[in-house]
């Protein structure tokens, strides 16, 4: 596959299959079902689908947060990141990567700090765990990241309690937690999705911001197209636990080849064009523990012939380098149907 | 805070001041005298127990005697014990500190291994440990405690003879030891009565302590402290078990009560002279004041356990502040 400016890729996902055994005969939710792409130095990766497509249990399964029981991350999985393999690591391994090498930053600002912790206890932790950073020092540390992430006034909100800080604060101590290490990767899970729409601009600026001053991967997932075409190199787009198409911001937004991408593009509300009412994908994303047979979104898919229902798709090269799209238009064109 | 204080001192002094004044008039209004001939004795005349009814002021009305009770009690004036013909203060001085001692050690054992064995099977929850250590807990919830008490009693005094099989210390050689034999004289009168409300208590504070370590395991900030690459141990014992203890330090501010007021029937069995021995004995002989004394000290330490309970809560939880949102 190319890649831009030709480097080898920080972080390779291979064939991830992440299932969960849901109770009592349930079957097997296949949450995650076979899914690669690469993460290159330096550049922001949005990943986006609708909820229930997976790209969260992908984002948890690179630093194997999954619940195990009940979730388990399949053998043949392959996720290599400098050289070896997270999914085969020792748990001592993996615990140097995590929080260390690679960070996460999660949605929920309120919930995913601890209530009963300084936030400059929380932000030194990670520093204080893996660089044995001394007390006054962790204090220094966790005082310089909180002016880093644009806190005023670091030096009394330190102490500060999660419950005394605002949401946008609060993410911006998250994000600061996950950065004393400068990690080399960031994955942040829909970081602006529980925040307002003010809000969301200035954490999406911080995060672009601080990618450029400490020259980081960042994997960016989330359901808003809107926010990958402002803070995205390239996009993947997951569908039902696969990658359906990936290509490069610009070219998405320019000509995407899967009817899934296009559903999500059209479906985002446009001020330069006047419009009664809002286009949405018709249907929902189906359970997992159901995948449709053929391609797994032919059923609402407006193009779908018989083939779609027979025969998965393969991920196709879909023309210019660097973009592939799950669909057999792109073999076939001339069965695309005209829009109504 | 200094405010929130007094505020809650002051309903407490209510809440004592009316447990007074119900146990006065129950146990004024209940069935029996304190002063019946004995059926073996029939030296003791009506007009005995008339002369010892007007001196200790019984043949008053109730309400005369009501007020001129208040009147002493806030003089801390306890009265005269009819049974032990002696201060009630002083029958109250010799059982406190045998129910505080007790008490206290049950309370460590009961918290202590209450959390860790909560918190372990926590660790472990589902599987085979959990689900033993989980039948344990609830046989040792479930069994009445003066049953375990005598069942200790059985195996640990009389089969094995290891411990004593009652009171606070051996009253042949206790006075005659050197002051480390006399502490630990106590310590081995103190093992199974410690242990026998202790383990109970355990047993109910670790089944409480393992359902809120599960469910604070399964919070966002226990997701975040692995992804900042802590160890498990550290993501348990730190982020998960601070926030675990926080109820359970309310179930702490239950307990407490028993402190001063005693444990009846752990007392009777192994025959600890304490708060909960003397109250259910003078209940029995009709004992007024002492009855009604020990009431008022129970009272007191409920609503102030509770005070205590919650400036406990507000130390551990920052969220927590003691204000104007949360008074009594």
């Amino acid at each position: 596959m190319t890649q831009p400016g030709g480097t080898a890729p920080l972080l390779a996902v291979r064939d991830l299959k992440t299932y969960f055994v849901t109770g009592r005969g349930g079957g097997t939710a296949r949450a995650v079902d076979g899914v690669s792409f690469e993460l290159y130095p330096g550049e922001t990766l949005g990943i986006v689908g609708e909820s229930g497509c997976g790209k969260t249990v992908t984002s948890l399964s690179i630093l194997r947060l999954i619940p195990e029981p009940p979730g388990h991350i399949r053998p043949g999985s392959y996720i290599e990141f400098d050289g070896r393999n997270l999914l085969t690591l020792a748990p001592r391994d993996l615990r140097a990567i995590r929080g260390n090498r690679i960070a996460m930053v999660f949605q929920e600002p309120m919930t995913s700090l601890n209530p009963v912790f300084t936030v400059g206890d929380q932000i030194a932790e990670a520093a204080v765990v893996h660089q044995g950073l001394s007390r006054g020092a962790a204090r220094a540390r966790a005082i310089d990241m909180l002016r880093l992430v644009g806190i005023p006034d670091p030096e009394t909100r330190v102490d500060d309690y999660p419950h005394q800080l605002s949401g946008g604060m609060r993410q911006r101590v998250v994000i600061a937690m996950a950065l004393v290490c400068r990690p080399q990767i960031l994955i942040a899970d829909e970081p602006t999705t529980a925040l307002d729409v003010t809000i969301q601009a200035q954490i999406l600026e911080l995060l672009e911001r601080l990618q450029a001053e400490l020259g980081m991967a960042v994997m960016l997932i989330t359901h808003d197209l809107g926010v990958v075409a402002g803070t995205a190199d390239r996009v993947v787009v997951m569908y039902a636990g696969q990658v359906v198409e990936t290509a490069s911001t610009a070219e998405l937004f320019a000509g995407p080849r899967h009817p899934y991408t296009e559903g999500l593009l059209a479906s985002i509300p446009r001020l330069d064009r006047p419009a009664d009412r809002l286009t949405s994908i018709p249907g929902n994303v189906p359970a997992a523990t159901h995948w449709p047979a053929g391609c797994r979104f032919h059923p609402r898919c407006p193009h779908a012939w018989d083939k779609c229902r027979r025969e998965e798709p393969p991920l196709l090269d879909a023309g210019t380098p660097g973009h592939t799209a799950r669909c057999w238009l792109v073999v076939e064109p001339q069965r695309r149907r005209p829009a109504p | 805070m200094t405010a929130w204080l007094l505020r809650r001192l002051a309903a407490s002094v209510a809440i004592v001041f009316a447990v007074l004044t119900l146990t006065f008039v129950l146990i004024h209004l209940a069935p029996g005298t304190p002063f019946l001939p004995s059926t073996d004795d029939r030296s003791v005349g009506p007009e005995i127990i008339a002369r010892l009814r007007r001196q200790y002021g019984l043949d008053r009305p109730l309400p005369v005697q009501y007020l001129k009770y208040i009147g002493s009690v806030a003089h801390g004036e306890f009265g005269e014990s009819f049974s032990q013909h002696r201060p009630v203060a002083q029958a109250l001085a010799d059982a406190v500190p045998n129910t505080v001692l007790l008490g206290i050690a049950a309370l460590v054992i009961e918290f202590t291994l209450g959390i860790a064995l909560g918190a372990y099977q926590a660790a472990r929850a589902r599987r085979r440990v959990d689900a033993a250590l989980s039948h344990l807990t609830l046989f040792f919830y479930s069994v009445p405690t003066f049953w375990l008490g005598l069942a200790l009693l059985l195996v640990f005094g009389q089969w094995l003879r290891w411990l004593p099989v009652g009171g606070v210390s051996d009253p042949i050689v206790h006075d005659t030891l050197p002051w480390a034999g006399r502490v630990f004289d106590t310590l081995r009168h103190l093992v199974l009565p410690a242990c026998t409300l202790g383990l109970v208590g355990a047993a109910g504070t670790a089944r409480y302590q393992r359902a809120a370590m599960l469910e604070v395991i399964h919070q966002d900030y226990i997701r975040t402290a692995r992804a900042k690459g802590l160890s498990e141990r550290r993501v348990l014992l730190r982020h998960a078990l601070r926030n675990a203890v926080l109820p359970v330090i309310t179930l702490l501010g239950l307990s407490l009560p028993f402190l001063l007021t005693g444990a009846v029937l752990v007392e009777t069995v192994f025959s600890w002279p304490g708060m909960g021995k003397l109250a259910a004995d003078a209940i029995f002989s009709r004992d007024y004041p002492v009855v009604t004394a020990a009431a008022i000290l129970a009272a007191a330490m409920v609503a102030l356990s509770s005070v205590v309970a919650d400036l406990l809560t507000a130390l551990a939880d920052p969220r927590v502040r003691l204000g104007d949102g949360d008074a009594a």
